[in-house]
């Protein structure tokens, strides 16, 4: 059995430098200095940090960086919220049509963002919410929406159902239910779809792409992606400017990864 | 004392209403017919408003824009099915949808039995490191695909890191920059969503195999089962909805690529690497083809339902 676990690890290690190699491949492409031609992984010289000073500026990073922070800001609690709500209302309360509406919401798995966005810039053009935030944020919710509603309404409908009766004997109102008994036992869930959502928010790219054309308030992300064109050969440069857009949605991800996976360990239904 | 008698269950209220009689505290039940079912809607309704207004409006909307011809600017005239016609009579297009589907094998099929893998491989003995593996893992999809196709661009170039460890194994001969190799630029672009998509897939059978109940392993350990039976008997069947989930979420990456494409081939080359979604932005905010570029959203649509539909039919449960 000794060798079956070295194996496991043999394995695993493996894997974990074919994920890694990527990084260490372009933290220390960004350490070379600007304008230099690089040849796979190789040790600078000289640690060239103005890289990052260089890509910053180059970049109009601070304008992005808060573009995106606003975004992700106000789009991640609408999202879950309503996802909750929805998910409830779906789940436990099995409002009237509910299985169409679960139907419904579900369909919107497979809507490929292609068949929204098309006409979604030309509705909103009509209305003024294209160049703005808000029509991006909105447009984001009801993207996310089909993933939080079918991930909160599964996860409700695994929730035993003597618990929910057990507060409805006691006189309890829907939202009290809502609020004191599910909500509770189901932070791993909300936690993980609030991690998603953050990341798919901080990371979308054609929907900013289309409805934003003021480059001033474009997102991370998508102002990366037109740097690209302006940039194409100077790879240190890229690279700091990579590593500036990712650096953010990693260190939250390392932070939240705690909660994360404790969440998920400790928090499932029955414990 | 008083947070104990309020357990986690019954909220402070409940207690308070039972302790001074129900009839007097106890909310007035509203006649059943606009009882909780249909009190519920509230619930459902606002994340419904939004979906509708700024989902499936505009994709209804983009249905009505496929029969036109259009040109974002002076008005539209019909075209009926114009548009559709054109994209089987266009070989670049169609060779677009084809290449989505190449993708599949890549975006999901082999991220499924990598995730698969690593969950079975981190189950069970694997103590120390497992969070590790699982944050290491998962990273790639946290990443902005734009950041992650800039990257790749550079690995996969002339002089890149893939190039450099070919070498080195004595593998020189076959080096080349091979995001512009005519034959192979799919299969650079799609072992990228490999590398993407794998954690993912994971996480999502990890959290499933959490919900499973333990004393399941317990039985099959009972029974002599060992790790790979115990995996292949109690924890694949208990994922089986998280296979489900993983397979529709990565084949709908796959078919509706975009952001990776757009930054590291932009189709090239020659169209090798045109994906649906790359033609359907071209053609409606470059080309000002309104029409054809709703016509393809709507093409690939269909492509993606149909798909989807086949993948739950596929891991569906047989009991």
């Amino acid at each position: 059995m000794r060798g079956g676990v070295s194996f496991r690890y043999g394995v695993l290690v493996l894997l974990a430098v074919m994920v890694l190699v990527p990084f260490i491949g372009i933290v220390l492409a960004a350490l070379h200095p600007p304008g230099s031609q690089l040849n796979g992984l190789s040790i600078p010289d000289r640690w060239s940090w103005e890289n990052f000073t260089l890509a910053w500026e180059r970049g109009n990073m601070t304008a992005l960086m808060r573009s995106s922070l606003l975004i992700a800001v106000f789009v991640v609690p609408l999202s879950v919220v309503l996802a909750t709500l929805a998910g409830y209302g779906l789940a436990i309360l099995r409002v009237w049509g509910h299985r169409t509406l679960s139907f419904g919401f579900v369909m919107g798995l497979t809507l490929p963002i292609e068949l929204i966005v098309v006409a979604l810039y030309f509705n909103l053009r009509e209305v003024g919410l294209t160049n703005s935030y808000i029509g991006i944020i909105l447009a984001e919710a009801a993207l996310f929406m089909p993933f939080g509603v079918y991930w909160m309404q599964t996860h409700f409908s695994n929730v035993p159902e003597e618990l929910v009766e057990a507060a409805r004997i006691d006189g309890a109102r829907d939202l009290i239910v809502l609020a004191r008994v599910l909500v509770p036992i189901s932070w791993p869930a909300i936690t993980t779809l609030s991690v998603l959502y953050f990341m798919w928010s901080w990371n979308q790219f054609m929907l900013v792409l289309v409805m934003m054309q003021d480059p001033d308030r474009r997102t991370a992300p998508s102002g990366l992606g037109l740097f690209v064109g302006e940039h194409t050969t100077d790879i240190p440069l890229l690279a700091a400017a990579c590593l500036i857009v990712i650096a953010p949605i990693v260190v939250v991800y390392l932070l939240f990864q705690r909660s994360f996976v404790s969440g998920i360990t400790q928090g499932a239904i029955k414990g | 004392m008083a947070r104990e008698l309020t357990s986690s269950v019954s909220p402070p209220r409940a207690h308070e209403a039972r302790g001074g009689g129900r009839a007097a505290h106890a909310p007035t039940r509203p006649p059943r017919w606009r009882g909780r079912r249909a009190r519920g809607w509230l619930y459902v309704l606002p994340a419904l408003a939004v979906y509708l207004g700024f989902a499936i409006w505009p994709a209804l909307n983009t249905l009505r824009l496929s029969l036109l011809t259009w040109d974002g600017i002076l008005p539209a005239t019909w075209a009926g099915f114009d548009n559709y016609v054109e994209i089987f009579q266009d070989s670049a297009l169609y060779e677009a949808i084809l290449h989505s589907l190449v993708l599949i094998i890549f975006f999901s099929f082999i991220p499924i039995g990598v995730g698969l893998l690593m969950t079975a491989l981190l189950m069970g003995k694997v103590r120390r490191g497992m969070t590790f593996f699982r944050v290491v893992f998962f990273l790639p999809q946290v990443l902005p695909l734009v950041a992650v196709g800039i990257t790749w661009r550079w690995l996969y170039s002339d002089s890149g890191v893939v190039n450099q460890f070919l070498d080195l194994v004595g593998l020189g001969a076959i080096t080349r920059a091979w995001l512009g190799d005519y034959q192979l630029a799919l299969i650079a672009l799609g072992l990228i969503g490999t590398w993407v998509m794998s954690g993912l897939c994971m996480m999502l059978f990890l959290t499933g195999a959490q919900k499973i109940d333990p004393s399941l392993y317990e039985a099959a350990k009972l029974d002599g089962a060992g790790s790979f039976r115990q995996f292949r008997h109690v924890t694949l069947p208990g994922v089986r909805r998280e296979i489900t989930v993983a397979g529709v979420i990565t084949t709908i990456a796959a078919l509706a690529s975009f952001d990776l494409v757009f930054v590291t081939t932009n189709g090239g080359p020659a169209g090798q690497t045109n994906v649906p979604g790359l033609l359907v932005y071209r053609l409606a905010f470059n080309e000002g083809d309104i029409g054809g570029a709703s016509a393809l959203a709507v093409v690939l649509t269909v492509i993606v339902v149909a798909v989807v539909s086949a993948v739950r039919y596929f891991t569906r449960d047989e009991s």
